[in-house]
């Protein structure tokens, strides 16, 4: 771990954001795998010491955007179990009123621009969040979550351009997880990942995504000089995704071997690397910790149990929120 | 009233709308200094700065994602795109980001932007820089469509759209950049969805969209002294449409020519003539008559580019046609 004891509340919080990111996605598959869930989804487990790492150095004001594996970021932005499950399940009282699903999940109220199924397509969003801050004159800082696989795409470079050129508030936060959906990310990513920002003059990092504590003091260092107008910065963060593309992606030794599978989770898992620093410094006892898990794990059955009795938004909502008033 | 030019009405409108609201701005490729290759915008970085009035690089998904995520988090963004061409290279964030996030997000999250952009042929610009692409973003839910068809709309309309929280997307006619028209001094704005009747008559309906008002208009005044009586009507926003307005009007002739700018299959006349064979059939004596660009890439040479537009000789023969109560099956 990057770091020795400082904080308590902070570490056991960010533990506590890890494993209800992890809990909410077991608890997801479940309702796939018991065809309770309408459509697909994509797991974030693997990769929450990302997510939590970096959202954990922002305020509520702060502005993220997320991608179609998002619900590891909407979680670690603060959002509730009940609203995201029915939201999941194509509830009213989801957070967009069933109208958005797991890929387009949004929480305003913590500043979470939201889930964008086009891979890459929030990166102009974000980059226009933080023109938005240096033009009104506010301090909040967006990040802008992506995948290595949406490093493909184009619009990446004009908008890390402009932000480079306008010293935009923003934070490009790549989560390199090794697979660009079904295939490997070496096959679809020449050179370097972090040379791309370069390019443009943008400070770059690499950080070991499976390290909670190293994301978090890293971010927080960028964050602070972003609001202070030293933005854009870019973030390649080394994580691993647990599940396959989708939930429906099951056989994949195709692509990747279940030998590597079983040594990122057994070996690099980042729960189980910062329950063990937790414990080891005396920061928690392993009692501690289980209650906690407990208490998550009830949050998450008690949620599910409210969201699939929860209702289906009437039909005469279909038409409601093309346009806005 | 005072005459101002197309140009110097939009120009108005936003400086208007830019005092009165510190949260718009503008950006685009070559909006400050230059004020756009069409000169429209000049003088507005000298009023309000470069912070406000932002050039960008050559980069159109990337500006237009940018101008999203400002209109989403408390800004209103105004939008150049150079030519309507362009709108190609824009699709995803305007079609699947703009106009999708208030649906997606249950109504929390608001896109309040205006992309103005132009159309219009017969410029010897050739394929790629003449389409009037209008059916295209009004075909896709979340988006507004406005296309003025004069300095006086131009102005009305760009103030409205400006102050809507929806993406809205105004299509100038690049040709009618230098036409003047009576624009009052004193503020005004144009409601949407509100079509105007631009000439009372009885015998044809003429709904006809921005560049192609003045067709309809060239064409009426010639008719009337042949002893046919047509209705022009301007819808100024293609979304909403005031279908009222144009239902009632071919209630009362039982005849109607559509007539715009953008290519015929599949487009705004293709759809307002649809609705009026739904909601008006047995008022009417002819069937609806589309007159759009010819289904052709637009052409460079004058002497192909010219008949791909429609003119004012050939609506006065289709409404000839009609009027005489010969069949136009074949038309």
């Amino acid at each position: 771990m990057a770091k020795t004891k400082t904080n308590t509340e902070d570490y056991l919080r960010m533990y506590r954001q890890m494993m209800r990111i992890r809990t909410f996605e077991d608890t997801a598959n479940q309702l796939y795998l018991s065809a309770k869930m309408p459509g697909l989804t994509h797991m974030y487990s693997g990769e929450e010491a990302v997510a939590v790492g970096i959202c954990e150095a922002l305020t509520d004001d702060d502005r993220i955007t997320s991608t179609h594996r998002g619900h590891g970021h909407c979680v670690a932005k603060g959002a509730n179990f009940k609203e995201m499950f029915c939201e999941l399940l194509g509830k009213e009282e989801g957070y967009c009123r069933g109208k958005g699903g797991s890929m387009h999940i949004a929480d305003q109220s913590h500043g979470n621009l939201g889930a964008n199924a086009i891979v890459g397509g929030s990166m102009g969003i974000a980059t226009g969040s933080a023109l938005r801050a240096k033009l009104l004159g506010q301090d909040d800082v967006t990040v802008c979550f992506f995948g290595d696989g949406a490093t493909a795409q184009g619009l990446l470079y004009e908008v890390m351009n402009m932000a480079a050129l306008w010293n935009l508030p923003v934070i490009y936060a790549c989560e390199n997880n090794g697979y660009s959906e079904y295939t490997k990310t070496e096959e679809i990513a020449a050179g370097s990942i972090t040379a791309r920002a370069e390019a443009f003059g943008i400070e770059a990092f690499k950080v070991d995504g499976q390290d909670v504590l190293a994301v978090n003091e890293l971010t927080q260092k960028l964050v602070a000089r972003c609001r202070k107008g030293e933005g854009p910065f870019f973030i390649e963060l080394e994580t691993y995704r647990y599940h396959g593309h989708h939930v429906g992606d099951i056989n994949r030794e195709y692509y990747r071997s279940k030998d590597e599978e079983k040594d990122w989770k057994e070996n690099r898992d980042p729960i189980i690397r910062f329950r063990g620093y937790l414990v080891s410094e005396g920061i928690a006892t392993e009692d501690e910790i289980e209650a906690m898990n407990a208490e998550i794990e009830k949050d998450a059955s008690e949620a599910v149990a409210y969201a699939e009795a929860a209702k289906y938004p009437d039909v005469s909502e279909v038409d409601m929120h093309v346009y806005a008033d | 009233m005072r005459e101002i030019t197309l140009s110097q009405a939009v120009n108005e409108a936003i400086a208007e709308e830019m005092r009165r609201d510190p949260t718009v701005f503008l950006l685009g490729e070559d909006v400050a200094e230059a004020g756009t290759p069409f000169k429209v915008l000049s003088g507005l970085v000298e009023e309000f700065g470069t912070e406000r009035v932002i050039d960008t690089p050559i980069a159109e998904p990337g500006f237009m994602g940018i101008a999203v995520g400002a209109a989403m988090t408390g800004a209103r963004p105004i939008v150049d795109l150079m030519f309507g061409d362009f709108i190609f290279l824009i699709m995803d964030q305007l079609c699947n980001q703009a106009a999708k996030i208030h649906y997606m997000s249950g109504g929390k999250l608001n896109v309040p932007l205006v992309l103005r952009t132009n159309m219009g042929a017969t410029r010897r610009s050739a394929a790629q820089h003449s389409q009037s692409l209008q059916a295209l973003v009004a075909h896709i839910p979340g988006l507004k469509v406005a296309m003025p068809s004069s300095a006086y709309e131009a102005k009305g309309l760009m103030k409205t759209a400006i102050r809507d929280n929806n993406p809205v997307v105004i299509f100038e006619d690049k040709l009618m950049y230098q036409d003047k028209a009576p624009v009052p001094e004193e503020e005004y704005l144009i409601p949407f969805g509100e079509a105007h009747i631009k000439r009372e008559g009885s015998d044809i309906t003429l709904i006809a969209t921005s560049s192609m008002v003045q067709v309809a208009e060239k064409a009426a005044a010639i008719l009337s002294k042949e002893g046919i009586e047509a209705e022009v009507i301007d819808p100024r926003t293609i979304v909403p449409l005031d279908e009222a307005t144009l239902i009632q009007s071919v209630k009362k002739t039982s005849r109607a020519i559509v007539i715009d700018e953008g290519h015929q299959s599949y487009g705004i006349t293709s759809e307002i003539a649809s609705r009026l064979n739904e909601k008006a059939f047995y008022h009417l004596d002819t069937p609806v008559v589309r007159m759009g660009a010819m289904d052709v890439p637009i052409p460079f040479s004058p002497a192909l580019e010219d008949i791909t537009v429609p003119t004012p000789d050939r609506v006065i023969e289709m409404a000839c046609k009609l009027c005489s109560g010969e069949m136009i099956h074949a038309a």
